[in-house]
């Protein structure tokens, strides 16, 4: 650490001359070749949703006709995409992702700061054990707890009910320790002042530790929904009635139930991924920082 | 009170034990839930491993260890488990590797970042079943995009999801480009933070790409793999989705995860108990690897 450092202002006066065109010359070609490899990767990066978008442009004949073809013969056309949004229930599935995922990301965000705050900033009896049990949680994978959540939901009659849905999965231990470590930063100065004037502990949670800590808020709130919208087993388990489903486990049943139709199977996935990609072209920055800062807790 | 010699540990008294009850107020919704979905499953699974409980709620008799014993004698048991670490094993190593390879070329001045990110991360925001319908698809053996491939290099067809040699790999590729986005963006990040002059000071020594990435940038994301090591081999034990999506476990169990024989066990065998005892053993598994982590990272910084 303290070598470079040292260095560096004792070779700048006399090196300048030498250092300059030094690193420049070692870039250019290097660079220009990692651009292509990069970019020709990119580029493959990219076909699963070109070759799903194309299929889903084409009649079913043209998709299942061979030899494949990326221009159909018959022309490119959103037969598919009607069909789907007539017959399917792909609306009310979206609805239904939605509505569960903001419900989920909402309590979530809810409990997991109010006890990550209580745990960062209340001198309270037994927090440390508390704190110990959160943590040590983390490594209990959800798919153990499927039988057991099963039986639980079923003896409670909650079984094909929004409440299944959301309910589980509003425990995100890793969340509770993210926040927790940012609360810790935060000067304890602010809320001394606070106290000072009288103020309770909920007005300060509410209204000085919240809004410094919005980044963070959004960071686990982009995580939970992200991670509410995609999930798979839980709900594919703990609903059938086919006006509940969520829209991953939606387009499981229109899998078995289409069969061969390759364009309206395409047109279906596509409709599925749209809203997560509208959210990430806007929410582009906050999600790549939010995988940098919660990522490795986050999983 | 009413003296000054009191009021000083009657006040403090008095402040702990608000605090005692904000504390816990506080924490009180949290802990609702947290005992409700997460405890108490943990320990009815528990206490149902040991009954023969069905789905129809018949034969909830204590069996004692019973379940366990079968399972350790039961082949598929002992197969799926073997799919799982196999699927683990060969899916962690691509995307460690593959994330790291992509972020260093990224991370040495590109033009245009932002649109890497958005090529290698995008998949990472699909739900699973639209990564296996898209990878479904291009793994048809005549209309897909993969055999057309192979074709045009004139090697044969590939019957991807259908040979049990080749589905697991097959699983395995779509796996690799759904998910190494996460571990790209997390190696970019930790390369990011590798401070400048490291670098500076080794071009100045004469040390070229090569060497400055083995000797300076890997030594540094020492940490950064560790966790991503780790990280990406609790994922992958955890493999359902995307292979009971596009192999049902199939061909003939070839492809069957542990977690989709949990699955199986309780609502297609219809045998709760039998198949908590499973989860169990599963989760015996990701204990002990935790474990194992924790010795080898605590020894590291020690």
């Amino acid at each position: 650490m303290a070598t470079p450092t040292l260095s560096r202002p004792a070779l700048q006066p006399k090196g300048s001359t030498e250092a300059a065109p030094n690193r420049p010359p070692k870039a250019p070609l290097s660079r220009i070749l990692a651009t292509v490899v990069v970019s020709v990767l990119a580029v493959a990066w990219l076909v699963p949703f070109a070759w799903a978008t194309v299929t889903a442009l084409k009649s079913e004949t043209d998709a299942a006709s061979t030899p494949i073809s990326w221009i159909p013969a018959s022309g490119f056309t959103l037969d598919a995409f009607a069909k789907v949004l007539q017959s399917g229930n792909i609306p009310t599935w979206t609805l239904n992702s939605l509505f569960t995922s903001a419900a989920i990301t909402a309590i979530t965000l809810v409990i997991s700061a109010s006890v990550a705050y209580a745990i960062s900033r209340i001198d309270f009896r037994g927090k440390r054990m508390l704190m110990g049990v959160i943590v040590a949680s983390i490594i209990i994978p959800p798919p153990v707890l499927i039988i057991p959540l099963f039986q639980q939901m079923q003896s409670l009659n909650l079984i094909d009910t929004y409440w299944a849905l959301i309910l589980p999965q509003v425990i995100h231990s890793p969340m509770v320790f993210v926040l927790k470590k940012f609360f810790d930063q935060i000067p304890r100065e602010l809320e001394e002042a606070a106290l000072m004037d009288g103020a309770g502990r909920l007005r300060i949670f509410t209204t000085i530790v919240l809004p410094l800590s919005r980044p963070i808020l959004a960071a686990v709130a982009i995580f939970v929904f992200i991670g509410a919208w995609n999930n798979f087993l839980w709900p594919f388990i703990a609903t059938n009635e086919s006006s509940l489903l969520t829209l991953p486990v939606g387009l499981q049943t229109i899998k078995s139930a289409y069969g061969i139709q390759y364009a309206q199977n395409m047109a279906s996935a596509l409709l599925a991924a749209l809203p997560l990609i509208v959210v990430f072209l806007f929410f582009q920055r906050q999600i790549i920082r939010g995988v940098a800062t919660t990522g490795l807790a986050g999983t | 009170m009413s003296t000054a010699r009191t009021t000083a540990p009657a006040a403090r008294s008095r402040r702990s034990r608000r605090d005692n009850i904000h504390g816990w107020a506080f924490s009180a919704p949290f802990l609702a839930f947290f005992l409700m979905f997460l405890v108490w499953p943990m320990v009815s699974g528990a206490v149902m491993s040991l009954t023969g409980k069905s789905l129809t709620g018949a034969n909830g008799g204590f069996i004692g260890l019973a379940n366990y014993a079968e399972a350790f004698g039961d082949s598929d048991m002992w197969r799926s488990l073997g799919n799982t670490l196999y699927f683990t094993l060969i899916s962690t190593v691509p995307l460690v590797v593959i994330a790291l390879a992509l972020a260093a070329i990224v991370n040495m001045g590109l033009p245009a970042q932002w649109l890497w990110r958005l090529s290698f991360f995008s998949p990472f925001l699909l739900a699973s079943t639209v990564v296996s319908l898209f990878f479904a698809w291009m793994y048809n053996p005549e209309l897909g995009l993969f055999n057309d491939l192979l074709a045009k290099l004139g090697i044969p067809p590939v019957a991807w999801l259908n040979d049990p040699a080749v589905a697991m790999w097959a699983i395995v590729i779509a796996t690799v480009w759904w998910t190494v986005g996460f571990n790209f963006l997390l190696y970019l990040a930790a390369l990011q933070n590798i401070p400048q002059q490291h670098y500076e000071a080794a071009s100045l020594d004469g040390a070229g790409g090569w060497r400055q990435f083995f000797s300076i940038s890997l030594p540094q994301l020492g940490p950064t793999t560790v966790m991503i090591v780790i990280l990406q081999i609790l994922a992958s034990l955890k493999v359902f989705d995307q292979i009971y999506q596009m192999t049902e476990g199939g061909p003939g169990g070839a492809t069957r995860s542990i977690v989709q024989y949990v699955f199986e066990a309780g609502f297609t065998g219809y045998r709760l108990g039998y198949s908590a005892a499973i989860s169990y053993i599963f989760f015996g598994l990701i204990l002990v690897i935790a474990l194992a982590q924790a010795f080898i990272t605590r020894k590291r910084s020690a």
